[in-house]
């Protein structure tokens, strides 16, 4: 078993404004993320071979796609909750590192303002039932299942609730500030300390702010093999590993999980630095877009992902570690905050910042000396989750 | 009525109570109308209450006081949730009766409680049952500003009729039927009707009390001052003073009608009183108990020396003060008595009725499993039952394990603004059981002030969501009262 690592190449990519997007269709998001990257990537839609697409609610099968045109090729719909846009560059790749493709499409998009609803409208929201079941369970909304993490991280760590308050409040304004960098972001404004933990509560102890926006949106990459990646461009993003995680309801039914990480974000960020042999993440990634769905899922991501020591995410964000100028920035684009979170879309919108600014093209949010950069979504919540951790570097 | 055969005593062996945490207190109703307030309170069901939870958690309170495994069930109300579906056998479901329990529902008049007591009695005399299981519950419908708002009350109690540690052998019985309009409610009605106060009183419940009464002493040639109580329905405090001076009984008798501290329970509430009356009551006493509906039952009760040994914990009297004071707003929303602005959430999916048929083990008396190899209880929030274990990955080695009245530990929760509920905030969080097991459920009945990692719960059954005519229960957690 060799891996994924250096067998394959991002040539281009797309990503459309995210926000609400009111009058425009789940086929203009398509067409627009898609012939950015075309265009990026210097090819005719002739080209691809073969295409993925990820959504979870915009569409059903492989004809969502149907607005490219892309005629009589194989593609496929992927669904897995948040982590849906990952997939489908997963299944992309995987595909041309098969040998069944030289140049593959990795789509995804989410239209969820055309719910009418605020808030991701999901399984969890109104009753557990689409897995099969009859639907009678509990209802409690995402926010809820992430604010279990903060009451309990509060608890364990001996953090007062307003305190671990403005401590979350950090990350938002953090991600505010890089968000305000960024013309695609949904969010371009700064908030302060004060706006943050002064907002309405959501789900206690998280406020408004602590929870990440719904938008429309659509995101694009072209891959092809690391060996042609060169015919197409001179900088392109080598793919160092690719690990999907998921939980079976572990942390939901036994007594043993603690609510203060996240099991699938510690195993597949392990066995995606395994695959792309980095030793010290803190040290050689110079960004991560990680799932700030919720603030506190950013703070224990810092840990489940070994940025920070467990139980001291609190110091490094004291620290400003995770601010564009800090050690090893995070979420440089505005995260899931500033973008918000439509699912299908939301993996690949993380790795076009990613790929942008590993080719140094991140304009006022450009990192120093970029070499490593990394993905990382959450589906599902604490107790059952699915992480999904892409790496890619600038160098084969 | 007389012993069976063999001399078997038969009577009451357990009685248990459920009362509404919630009270609405009648000054807040009559502030509301810029009427006149009868003072007190009343018991209000929540809003994920009715009459089938209410007379689950009685059913439950009675069969964990003793008084055996029931083979009958009955269920006693006017409110039954279902015009055409059986209520009992939700009950019976949910407090994990066995299948061949006979189960049925007792309706259509305010003295079901009393008619489905007294058939209770004749099967357990009989020999066709051993011990039945009669749990009243009433949820009655008034319209907003009218009297019936601030006189009815919600709650439920049940008693097992049986013949082994008898505390209450009922020595005789006498029943009246009179067909008379005093309290109704149509096919067509949301809400109860009424005729007038005076007429009622002395063209119907007076007369027809006194007759069967009067008819019962006669029988067993007792006087009123034979009784230690006299326990009886009315519709209020003032016809239920209005009776005892009729009848001349003497005030020490007079079992008080709780109507001041819960209101009119309806169906419930005869036994509820007998169950105050028990709590204080002595080896020897002889209480009468009385039930009104379209007619009069009355019991002759005699108290024996198993008392002792059932008042070792109050029944009643420690859950008369209600935990939690609701505002009008709050009642006229749980009963829907205003149009309350739709969420602009997305719907609730519709329900599967085979999928809730297939997780009926869990959702009736949540059921889980318990693994055989390595030990652990585990139930799926979804109802889904495991075949594969959480733990150790057995396949099909497992035997049912009933989490439902396991106590628990609250591990961590939120405050849910999101949550669709009548009762905003929503609260739900992740409990762990007494015993192993962890769910991620709702939780009902708490101060949100008071919600706390570490909080001990306990489960109950309650009123999840109504879809397409169809009530759906799940159990959900409560602070440990």
């Amino acid at each position: 078993m060799d891996g994924i690592k250096d067998k394959v190449a991002i040539v281009g990519m797309g990503c459309t404004r995210f926000g609400e997007r009111w009058d425009k269709g789940v086929e203009d998001l398509i067409v627009e993320a898609a012939y950015e990257a075309f265009e990026d990537a210097g090819i005719e839609p002739k080209d691809i071979q073969a295409a993925w697409i990820g959504t979870v609610f915009s569409g059903l099968s492989a004809i969502t796609l149907s607005p490219l045109q892309l005629q009589y090729i194989p593609i496929t719909r992927v669904e897995n909750m948040c982590a849906t846009g990952s997939e489908a560059l997963r299944a992309a790749s995987y595909a041309v590192a098969a040998g069944v493709c030289d140049v593959a499409l990795a789509v995804g998009v989410e239209k969820l303002k055309d719910s009418g609803a605020t808030g991701v409208k999901g399984p969890s929201i109104v009753g557990d039932n689409q897995d099969g079941s009859s639907g009678i369970g509990p209802s409690y909304s995402a926010p809820a299942s992430f604010a279990y993490l903060a009451t309990r991280y509060f608890h364990d760590y001996n953090i007062k609730p307003e305190e671990g308050k403005r401590l979350l409040a950090q990350i938002t304004v953090k991600n505010h500030h890089n968000g305000s960098l960024n013309p695609k972001a949904h969010f371009q404004n700064e908030l302060t300390i004060e706006q943050v933990v002064n907002a309405p509560i959501i789900a206690w102890p998280l406020g408004l702010f602590d929870c990440c926006g719904v938008s429309d949106g659509a995101s694009v990459a072209v891959v092809t093999r690391a060996d042609m990646a060169k015919n197409f461009r001179d900088d392109p993003i080598y793919i160092k590993s690719m690990q999907v995680n998921v939980g079976a309801r572990q942390g939901a039914m036994l007594q043993d999980y603690d609510f203060v990480h996240i099991e699938e974000n510690v195993l597949g960020s392990r066995k995606a630095y395994e695959e792309a042999g980095i030793k010290d993440p803190r040290k050689e990634l110079s960004c991560a877009e990680v799932h700030d769905c919720f603030s506190i899922h950013e703070m224990i991501v810092y840990e489940d992902l070994g940025f920070s020591p467990r139980g001291r995410a609190r110091e490094d964000i004291e620290a400003g570690i995770f601010t564009l100028e800090g050690e090893l920035p995070v979420n440089t684009d505005g995260g899931l905050k500033c973008f918000g979170h439509p699912l299908g879309a939301s993996g690949l919108r993380m790795m076009y910042e990613v790929y942008k600014q590993l080719q140094g093209k991140a304009g006022p949010r450009q990192v120093k000396n970029p070499r490593l950069g990394l993905t990382h979504n959450l589906g599902g919540n604490a107790g059952t989750g699915i992480c999904s951790c892409l790496i890619v570097g600038n160098e084969k | 009525m007389k012993r069976k055969e063999n001399g078997a005593m038969v009577g009451i062996t357990s009685i248990g109570v459920y009362l509404p945490v919630y009270r609405l207190n009648r000054e807040e109703i009559s502030r509301m109308w810029a009427g006149r307030s009868i003072g007190g309170a009343k018991a209000v069901a929540g809003y994920d209450e009715d009459t089938v939870t209410m007379a689950v958690a009685a059913a439950l309170d009675c069969l964990g006081r003793g008084g055996g495994k029931a083979d009958g069930l009955s269920l006693a109300t006017t409110t039954a949730p279902y015009k055409e579906k059986q209520s009992a056998a939700i009950v019976a479901a949910a407090a994990d009766l066995a299948d061949e329990c006979h189960t049925a529902d007792f309706t259509n008049s305010l003295r079901a409680s009393t008619i489905a007591v007294k058939a209770a009695v004749d099967a357990v005399k009989a020999g066709s049952a051993k011990s039945v299981i009669v749990t009243a519950a009433d949820c009655r419908p008034a319209a907003a500003k009218g009297t019936l708002e601030q006189t009815l009350g919600d709650g439920a109690a049940s008693v097992m009729i049986g013949s082994e540690k008898v505390i209450a052998e009922v020595e005789g019985s006498y029943s009246v039927f009179n067909d008379f309009t005093d309290f109704w409610r149509a096919q067509e009605d949301t809400y109860l009707r009424s005729a007038e106060g005076r007429f009622i009183d002395e063209a119907g419940y007076l007369p027809t009390m006194q007759s069967a009464i009067s008819g019962l002493l006669k029988n067993y040639r007792l006087a009123a001052a034979d009784f230690s109580k006299i326990v009886y329905y009315a519709s209020d405090a003032r016809q239920h003073a209005g009776l005892a001076r009729r009848m001349k009984f003497d005030k020490a008798q007079v079992q008080a009608p709780l109507y001041s501290e819960i209101g009119n329970t309806g169906t419930a509430a005869a036994l509820l009183m007998l169950a105050a009356a028990l709590e204080k009551a002595k080896a020897g006493d002889r209480i009468l108990l009385a039930g009104y509906g379209d007619g009069c039952d009355a019991f002759l009760l005699r108290v024996t020396d198993e008392i002792e040994k059932f008042q070792k914990k109050p029944v009643i009297s420690d859950k008369l003060a209600g935990r939690i004071a609701v505002s009008y707003g709050e009642y006229a929303t749980w009963r829907n008595l205003v149009a309350v602005e739709a969420s602009t959430l997305p719907e609730r999916p519709l329900l599967s009725l085979p999928g809730r048929w297939r997780e009926r083990r869990a959702i009736n008396a949540l059921y889980g499993a318990k693994c055989n190899k390595c030990g652990t209880p585990q139930i799926s929030q979804i109802g889904q039952t495991p075949r594969v274990c959480v733990n150790c990955q057995a396949r099909d080695n497992f035997e049912p394990y009933k989490f439902s009245d396991k106590k628990a530990t609250l591990f961590s929760y939120a405050i849910d603004q999101l949550m669709p509920t009548l009762n905003p905030p929503g609260v739900n969080g992740v409990i762990d059981f007494e015993g192993g097991g962890r769910l991620i459920c709702e939780l009902t009945d708490c101060n949100v002030d008071e919600v706390a990692v570490g909080m001990k719960l306990e489960m109950t059954f309650r009123k999840m969501f109504y879809s397409r005519g169809v009530h759906n229960y799940f159990w959900k957690a409560k602070p440990v009262e």
